[in-house]
C-alpha cells in the first residue's frame, strides 16, 4: 500500500516567479502545454525569459493546420463522394451518406493525431484538446462528419479566446446541436439535455456552491428552443416559429432573474445573450473553470489553500478580464504556485500526452506530406492505441468528457490499470522494438537517431544522464543508472571505453553491420526499459 | 501422429477472460477440465530445465583449467601469472589438466561425476570484440553473419509457439525464461519478441525481493509514481506466479555471503523448486576482463581472478548442493560461458589480452563427468598474438543440450540452430521426454513446411489494416507479401522464395497492434 501519503499541494500562490530559470523550469512549463519537449522546443526557448517563453506560447503565430483531406477509398458507398478528389479536403462537401460519414470521421481522428504531433510551438494544442475535453462531444453520436470537423475547428480558432464568446458559439454549433438534442429542442416539446448541461457541466459544475434549480435547466431550455441544422449548407439556423416565446424566470440562485420572452428571426440570438450573461454573472461558473484549467495543467488536488491562493485569485481575474482565458493563463503559467516544486512531475500522461508526446520526443519520423496515404495510415495506428488506452479522441466516454479530469478522488490514476498500464507498456515496446508498418513504411523510433542528438552519446554515463533528463521529471538513482549502463550499454563489462569505441566506430564506419547492429540494439533496449519504467508515465 | 502433435489439434478454444494479462488476452482451460487437469502435473514433473551462467568480459579459460599435462610451455608463456603446478587442484580420473586453486567446489563436483570439461570451446574466424563476441555467442550466428535473435529465444519460440499470444495458458502458467539482470539479453530474443522476463527491475519480483527500489521524493510526483508502481507490481504479468513458487520454498542451503552470481542462483532454486516449468535461467557474473594485475605479484594463486574463480565456484556448487537438498537436481543442467577466452601469453602488466578459444563448464547430477577434448597445447615459444584453436564449436554444445537435455527433435533443431552441429557426450540421454505444451493461439501458419520454392501462408486477422512480410534470420526485410486493409477472416498470401538462399525465414504478421511470427524453413 503507499506508504507514504502526505503530499500535501503548494501552498504557493499567483505572485510572480522569480526564482531560478534554468532548463528544469523550463520542461516543467513545455512538458504541460504540449505534448511533450523535443530537443528543438529547449533549444528554441533555451536563451529566452519565463516572461518571454509563455508570451510566445499563449500567442501562437502559425495559421490553424489545414483540414484534413480525402485519403480514404469510398468502399461501398451508396452515394460515394466522387466530387471530392483524393488529397484535397472533405470538409466543406455536405454528403450525407453513412458510409463516407463514418469514412470522414475515422479521417478526422487520424488527422487530428497528427496536427498534435506536429504541432506548432504553443499552448493552442493543448488548449485544443481541452475544450474537447470541456465541451464534450462524441463523434459517432454526431454522425455527420463536417459538423464534427467544423465544432472541432471551432475549438481551436478560439481555444485561447474568450469562455464565454465560446460558450454561445458551442451553443449554436452544429454538432452540439446534435449531441445534445438541441435541434430537437422547440416550444411544443422541449428537450432539456443542453440546458441542464450549459449549467452542470459547462459553466456552473457540480460544486457545492453550484445551487441552480431543475426549474432553472427547464426555463434555460425554452431559451434555446428554436436552434436548427442545415446539413446542405453545413451550419445550423434559428427558426423563430420553433421557438418559445413566452418569459423564462429563474431562481434565485440567478437573483430570480426574468429573460424576456421575445420573438422574431433574432429572438434566438438575443435571449441567449441573455441567458449567458445570467450565467457568467454567477461568481461560480469563473472558479469552475479556473479549478478545470488547474486540473488541466497543474494537478488534480485541489484543497482548501489551492482554492484560496490560486483558483479564486485566477477567478477573479478571469472575471475582471471578462472571460479571456489569455490572461488568466499567463498569470497562472508565470506563478510561484505552477514553478513550486511540489506541482512539478505529478501530472500522470493522458494517452494522448504519452503517443503524442513520445513520438515529438524521439523526433519520430513520417513521410513527408505528399505521401499523406502513408501518414494517415500511420496515424490511424496511434489513434488505434488512444482508443485501447481509453482516450479515444473524438469519442470520449459521454459528456462529461474524461474521467481523469473530474472523478474524485482518482483523477489521473484512473487513467493507470491492470487494463492499461501493459497496453501502455506494449505500445512503447512496439514503437522502439519493431514499428508499425504501413504501405511498405515504417513508424518507429529511431533510437541511435536520437542519441546522435544528446550531448555525448559516446559516452555511457553521459547518454544514460541525458536520455534520463530528456523523459523523466523523477530521475532515476546513481545506482540504477550504473546498473543500466553495465547490463545495457556494456553488456556487462565493466570498462566504459568498450561503449565508447562502439559508439564511435557507429558513427565513423555505420557500414559495420555487427557493430551498428550491436549499437543500436542497446539503445534500443535501454530507451525501451526507461520507457517500461513507472517514471516515464509522469509529466 | 505424435502425441505433442495430437494435442496441439485437438486443443479446444479456450475462454477468453474479460482481463488481460500484460497487455494480451489470455485463454486459460476451465479448472474443472480433465483435460486440462490431466496436462498438468505430469508433465512438468519430468520437464528439464537449463541455467545458463554468463561470465562477463572474457574469461581466462587457461587459468582456470590448467594444461598440466603442457605444463611447462605454459608457465613460459605466463612467467608472471600461472598457476604454480604443485597448486592446481587434482582431477580425480586424470593427471592432464587440474583446476585453479580457488575452485574446490567445481573439484568435488567433478570428482563427484557432476562436471563436465570442454577444452578450448569457441568457432571460426572469432571476434576479439566483447560486444559482437558476446553476440555471436547469444544469437549462435556464424562471425561473419549478423543474426538479430538468441538461440535460446529460437528454442522457446519453438517450444511455446504462438507466444505471447494466448499465453500463460494451462499448460504454461509461468514465464517460459527468467534472467536475472535488468533486461533480457539477446540470448531469449524470438524472432518478433522477447520470450524471457528479467526480475530486477524495480516493477518486480527480483526487487520485491531484495526490498532495492529507487526512492520515492515525498511530493505529489511521489504520491503518483508510487500509485503506478503498484499498479504496475498487481499487473506484471508473472509476478505473482514467481511470488507463488518463491514463497513455497521456507528453507535453502546456505549460500556464500558477499557473492552476486550465488545471490541469483539462490533465486534460480528456489523458483525451481517452488514449481516453475520456466525452461531456461541465465544469470551473469562480471569481471573476466582482467588485462591488468589479474594475479598478486607475489602470491600468484591470489588477486582479481582468482577471487572471481572462487565466487564462480562456490557459488555453483552451493546451488548445486541446494538442488540436491530440495530435491529437485534431477531436473536441472547448468553450463557457462563467456565471450572469448585470452591471449596464451600474458602480458607485461600481469593480465591477459583478449583471445579465443576456452573451455565451457556443463554442470548437473545428470552431466557426464569427465574431460572432453585434448589439453591445449602449443609450443614453448609462442608469440603475443597467438591463440589457442577452438577444438569445439560453442553451437555444438548449445545443440547437445537443446536434444539430449531439453529434448528438440533432431528434426526441428535446425530451426532453433539454423544449421546442423554435432553432438557432443554432455548429459544423460536416457531421461528425455518432451514436454507437451499447449500451443498459443495461432494466427499465422505456412504448409508446406519445410518448403522448396513456394510455401502458402495462410493468416487470420482481426479486421483492419494488416500486414505480412518475410524476414530473414538477420532481421532484414525481404518481401511484403500483403499490405492493406481486411475484413476480419482467414485469408493466404504465397511466398515465392524465388533465389533466396535455403534456410530460415520467419512469416511476420502484424495487425494494427497484434503481431505474431512464424518460423519456416526453406530447403533445397
Amino acid at each position: 500500500m503507499n506508504n507514504l501519503n502526505p503530499a500535501t499541494p503548494p501552498a504557493s500562490g499567483l505572485g510572480v516567479y522569480s526564482g531560478s530559470w534554468t532548463e528544469q523550469e523550463l520542461v516543467h512549463l513545455l512538458k504541460r502545454t504540449m505534448f511533450g519537449v523535443k530537443n528543438t522546443d529547449l533549444l528554441y526557448f533555451k536563451n529566452k525569459t519565463l516572461s518571454e517563453t509563455v508570451d510566445e506560447l499563449l500567442n501562437p503565430v502559425l495559421p490553424i493546420p489545414d483540414p484534413p483531406v480525402k485519403e480514404y477509398t469510398t468502399g461501398n458507398a451508396a452515394v460515394p463522394d466522387t466530387q471530392v478528389a483524393a488529397g484535397t479536403t472533405w470538409v466543406n462537401d455536405p454528403s450525407t451518406d453513412g458510409t463516407i460519414a463514418s469514412l470522414r470521421r475515422a479521417s478526422f481522428k487520424k488527422w487530428w493525431m497528427g496536427v498534435m504531433i506536429n504541432q506548432d510551438r504553443s499552448i493552442r494544442e493543448k488548449m485544443t484538446l481541452f475544450w474537447h475535453n470541456h465541451f464534450s462531444t462524441e463523434s459517432n453520436d454526431v454522425g455527420n462528419a463536417q459538423y464534427v470537423y467544423k465544432h472541432h475547428h471551432l475549438l481551436r480558432t478560439n481555444a485561447l479566446g474568450n469562455f464565454k464568446a465560446l460558450t454561445k458559439a458551442v451553443t449554436t454549433d452544429p454538432a452540439m446541436l446534435v449531441y445534445l438534442n438541441g435541434q430537437l429542442n422547440t416550444k411544443t416539446a422541449a428537450d432539456e439535455n443542453y440546458g441542464r448541461e450549459l449549467q452542470e457541466l459547462f459553466c456552473c459544475g457540480k460544486g457545492p456552491d453550484s445551487l441552480y434549480t431543475e426549474a432553472d435547466v427547464k426555463a434555460a431550455a425554452k431559451v434555446l428552443t428554436g436552434w436548427r441544422n442545415n446539413a446542405a449548407a453545413i451550419s445550423s439556423y434559428f427558426d423563430a416559429n420553433r421557438h418559445d416565446t413566452t418569459n423564462k424566470s429563474f431562481s434565485a440562485f440567478y437573483n430570480n432573474t426574468l429573460i424576456q420572452g421575445r420573438s422574431g428571426a433574432t429572438a434566438g440570438d438575443l435571449e441567449l445573450d441573455d441567458l449567458l450573461n445570467m450565467i457568467f454573472s454567477i461568481d461560480e461558473v469563473a472558479k469552475y473553470i479556473c479549478r478545470r484549467l488547474y486540473r488541466w495543467f497543474v494537478y488534480y488536488d485541489i484543497d482548501a489553500a489551492v482554492e484560496a491562493n490560486v483558483i479564486e485569485p485566477m477567478a477573479n481575474l478571469l472575471r475582471a478580464a471578462h472571460y479571456e482565458i489569455k490572461p488568466v493563463l499567463s498569470v497562472l503559467l508565470k506563478s510561484e504556485h505552477f514553478y513550486d516544486t511540489l506541482s512539478r512531475g505529478c501530472q500522470i500522461k493522458s494517452p494522448v500526452d504519452l503517443v503524442a508526446g513520445m513520438c515529438r520526443e524521439f523526433n519520430v519520423a513520417f513521410q513527408p506530406g505528399t505521401d499523406y496515404i502513408t501518414n494517415y495510415g500511420f496515424c490511424n495506428y496511434l489513434v488505434n492505441w488512444l482508443a485501447n488506452m481509453q482516450q479515444s479522441i473524438g469519442d470520449p466516454p459521454d459528456v462529461s468528457g474524461w474521467k481523469a479530469y473530474y472523478q474524485e478522488p482518482q483523477f489521473y490514476e484512473i487513467w493507470i490499470n491492470s487494463d492499461t498500464l501493459p497496453k501502455r507498456n506494449q505500445f512503447t515496446d512496439s514503437m522502439i522494438v519493431n514499428g508499425y508498418t504501413f504501405n511498405g513504411k515504417k513508424l518507429q523510433i529511431d533510437g541511435a537517431e536520437f542519441a546522435k542528438t544528446l550531448s555525448d552519446p559516446g559516452n555511457p554515463n553521459q547518454l544514460i544522464d541525458d536520455l534520463t533528463a530528456a523523459i523523466y521529471r523523477i530521475n532515476i538513482s546513481a545506482t540504477s543508472k550504473a546498473q543500466l549502463k553495465k547490463d545495457i550499454l556494456l553488456s556487462g563489462q565493466s570498462n566504459d571505453q568498450y561503449w565508447t569505441d562502439a559508439w564511435n566506430t557507429f558513427i565513423t564506419t555505420p557500414g559495420n553491420t555487427s557493430n551498428t547492429t550491436s549499437v543500436k540494439n542497446k539503445i534500443r533496449d535501454l530507451i525501451k526499459y526507461l520507457m517500461n519504467l513507472a517514471e516515464y508515465q509522469l509529466a | 501422429m505424435k502425441r505433442r502433435e495430437f494435442l496441439r489439434k485437438a486443443v479446444p478454444a479456450g475462454v477468453v477472460l474479460p482481463s488481460l494479462v500484460g497487455g494480451f488476452s489470455f485463454k486459460v482451460f476451465g479448472a474443472d477440465s480433465p483435460f486440462a487437469q490431466s496436462l498438468l502435473m505430469p508433465v512438468s514433473e519430468t520437464d528439464h530445465i537449463l541455467v545458463i551462467v554468463q561470465l562477463n568480459g572474457g574469461n581466462d579459460g587457461l587459468n582456470m583449467v590448467i594444461p598440466l599435462e603442457n605444463f611447462s610451455n605454459y608457465a613460459n608463456a605466463r612467467s608472471n601469472i600461472f598457476i604454480p603446478e604443485d597448486k592446481v587442484l587434482a582431477l580425480a580420473d586424470t593427471n592432464k589438466t587440474g583446476l585453479h586453486p580457488a575452485m574446490t567446489g567445481m573439484q568435488e563436483l567433478y570428482n563427484n561425476g557432476q562436471l563436465k570439461i570442454i577444452h578450448s570451446v569457441g568457432y571460426p574466424q572469432p571476434s576479439f570484440s566483447h560486444f559482437r563476441a558476446t553476440d555471436i555467442w547469444m544469437s549462435a550466428s556464424d562471425s561473419a553473419t549478423v543474426v538479430n535473435t538468441g538461440w535460446a529465444g529460437r528454442y522457446l519460440n519453438y517450444e511455446y509457439p504462438n507466444f505471447p499470444s494466448g499465453y500463460p495458458n494451462a499448460s504454461m502458467k509461468d514465464p517460459l525464461a527468467i534472467q536475472i539482470g535488468s533486461t533480457t539479453s539477446l540470448t531469449f530474443q524470438g524472432p518478433s519478441v522477447s520470450m524471457g522476463m528479467s526480475i530486477s527491475n524495480p516493477s518486480n519480483f527480483y526487487n520485491l525481493l531484495s526490498g532495492v527500489q529507487d526512492p520515492v521524493p515525498d511530493t505529489p510526483a511521489g504520491k503518483e509514481l508510487n500509485f503506478v508502481r503498484q499498479i504496475a507490481q498487481q499487473t506484471q504479468q508473472y509476478a505473482s506466479v514467481i511470488k507463488d513458487a518463491a514463497s513455497k520454498v521456507p528453507m535453502q542451503v546456505t549460500y556464500p555471503a558477499g557473492n552476486s552470481l550465488a545471490d541469483q542462483l539462490k533465486i534460480v532454486a528456489r523458483l525451481i523448486k517452488g514449481g516453475l516449468q520456466t525452461r531456461v535461467y541465465m544469470v551473469n557474473f562480471g569481471g573476466f576482463d582482467t588485462h591488468a594485475s589479474q594475479v598478486n605479484g607475489t602470491d600468484k594463486i591470489t588477486g582479481t581472478h582468482a577471487n572471481l574463480l572462487m565466487r564462480v565456484s562456490d557459488a555453483i556448487k552451493a546451488f548445486q548442493d541446494d538442488l540436491k537438498f530440495l530435491g529437485v537436481d534431477d531436473k536441472v543442467t547448468g553450463m557457462t560461458f563467456s565471450e572469448f577466452g585470452r591471449r596464451i601469453r600474458s602480458n607485461a602488466s600481469t593480465g591477459t589480452d583478449h583471445g579465443t578459444a576456452a573451455p565451457m563448464f556443463v554442470f548437473g547430477k545428470q552431466v557426464l563427468g569427465g574431460v572432453l577434448g585434448t589439453t591445449p597445447n602449443f609450443g614453448a615459444n609462442v608469440t603475443v598474438n597467438e591463440n589457442l584453436p577452438f577444438q569445439y564449436d560453442f553451437r555444438s554444445v548449445y545443440a547437445t543440450l537443446l536434444a539430449n537435455w531439453l529434448c528438440v527433435n533432431d528434426n526441428d533443431l535446425q530451426q532453433v540452430m539454423l544449421k546442423n552441429y554435432q553432438t557432443l557426450p554432455l548429459v544423460n540421454t536416457i531421461d528425455c521426454r518432451k514436454a507437451v505444451n499447449l500451443s498459443g493461439e495461432q494466427l499465422i501458419s505456412n504448409y508446406p513446411n519445410p518448403f522448396t520454392t513456394n510455401t502458402v501462408i495462410t493468416f487470420k486477422t482481426a479486421g483492419g489494416h494488416t500486414l505480412v512480410q518475410i524476414i530473414d534470420t538477420s532481421g532484414r526485410v525481404i518481401a511484403h507479401l500483403t499490405d492493406k486493409e481486411y475484413p476480419s477472416g482467414t485469408y493466404t498470401v504465397v511466398f515465392n522464395s524465388g533465389n533466396l538462399p535455403s534456410g530460415i525465414y520467419y512469416a511476420r504478421l502484424q495487425n494494427l497492434a497484434t503481431q505474431q511470427v512464424r518460423a519456416m524453413i526453406k530447403i533445397k
